[in-house]
């Protein structure tokens, strides 16, 4: 059961903290936790679905259908977040002061919930996928069914504990800095992404690695601690990073910070 | 803004001296194979040329998925049950490259040498 329960863990963790950082992106937005539930809902039959797939996204284009597939998802969701983190500078100055002035319960108009709605899904869909594949591989290597359940149970709970404790820290943050926080954590989250991305496609030889291992961490700082993992799923902590992982980090996020800058600007200059 | 600026140039200078470094090693494939069965790897040895890249073919005779993954490699891949999948690795420099099925740990371990 532990074995399981730790496996289910450390996906459910990476899943979790997306989560959560969305969560505390929509601080304020009403009816955020229906969208962040239909995510959640979407993600999981996603998972499900993927996995029954594994066979043919496996074999599809030759042999390089799962990196392209992952590849894909987490550049879908980096444009996602990219949109949202940009369309919060713009409006994110007002939302606080009308939460300051007003209470969080305030209606702070239209938001692009669904493009974190989609964020969600897919990072349930990633990391459950291989979940769900396991899962199939334990019951049919004779696990126990309460071995497997007991393991689900564990595992969610320790994960979702986790997403919480990062939640109610995050929530400590005084508001007129909440949303620049959370921005930067969408951004650092969407760079990470585009990293883990660029690896994928250096793993099918779809680009080049510009330096297998541009430098090892691993010592000061191993991917599989709890820190490293959690560092990993939120900021993009790699121990071991090719150089193109390094570059497509840099270039996502100084992206989304000019895209911040740009549209966030004061229009109180009169043109010309 | 001064931040961004200097943050791309970062990116430009790493760019180019990752370009120049990468040109000048010669990249010829080197294709090896690994089996799994009843949840081990066969061989759990590989020994492959150091400064090149390795083109790792993983076929996996059993009913149920794995997960070959490694953190020396810094790779993850689900092989489908009795399926075949290839990971590209390196050019490595020499050393020992441990890796396992992350679906069976306890019996899936393997080693790429490199020499």
């Amino acid at each position: 059961m532990l074995g399981i329960a730790i496996l289910v863990f450390r996906e459910t963790l990476e899943a979790a903290l997306v989560v959560t950082v969305v969560f505390a992106a929509t601080r304020g937005v009403p009816g955020r936790a229906r969208w962040i539930s239909a995510g959640i809902a979407a993600g999981v039959l996603g998972a499900v679905a993927v996995a029954l797939s594994t066979g043919i996204i496996a074999d599809a284009v030759q042999g390089m259908g799962q990196e392209l597939f992952n590849a894909t998802v987490l550049f879908a969701a980096v444009a996602m977040i990219a949109w949202h983190a940009i369309w919060m500078a713009t409006h994110g100055r007002a939302l606080a002061v009308q939460m300051k002035t007003l209470g969080s319960a305030v209606s702070v108009g239209r938001r692009p919930l669904t493009a974190l709605l989609i964020v969600v899904a897919l990072a349930i869909l990633r990391e459950g996928s291989e979940v769900v594949l396991f899962l199939f591989a334990q019951a049919a290597g004779g696990a126990q069914w309460w071995d497997i359940a007991g393991g689900i149970a564990l595992g969610v709970v320790g994960g979702c504990a986790t997403g919480l404790a990062l939640y109610f820290g995050l929530l400590r943050i005084p508001i007129r800095h909440f949303f620049t926080a959370t921005n930067w954590l969408l951004l650092l989250l969407a760079a990470g992404m585009a990293s883990q991305a660029a690896r994928f496609l250096v793993q099918a030889d779809l680009l080049p690695s510009l330096g297998p291992r541009l430098w090892d961490s691993s010592a000061l700082l191993s991917d599989r601690s709890l820190l490293g993992q959690t560092l990993h799923a939120l900021v993009g902590y790699d121990a071991r990073p090719a150089g193109v992982q390094v570059l497509f980090y840099v270039v996502t996020g100084a992206l989304i910070a000019i895209g911040m800058r740009l549209c966030g600007k004061p229009r109180t200059r009169s043109p010309g | 803004m001064i931040i961004l600026k200097h943050v791309l140039v970062i990116a430009a200078i790493l760019m180019a001296e990752l370009t120049l470094g990468t040109a000048t090693v010669a990249a010829q494939d080197t294709d090896v194979r690994v089996v799994i069965k009843d949840h081990k790897f066969v061989p759990a040895e590989i020994t492959v040329p150091a400064g090149k890249k390795i083109k790792l073919i993983v076929e996996n005779q059993d009913a149920t998925a794995e997960e070959f993954e490694s953190y020396e490699l810094n790779r993850e891949k689900v092989v489908p049950g009795k399926g075949q999948i290839a990971i590209f690795v390196g050019p490595l420099s020499p050393g020992r490259y441990p890796f396992f099925g992350d679906f069976h740990k306890d019996t899936a371990k393997g080693v790429l040498i490199v020499q």
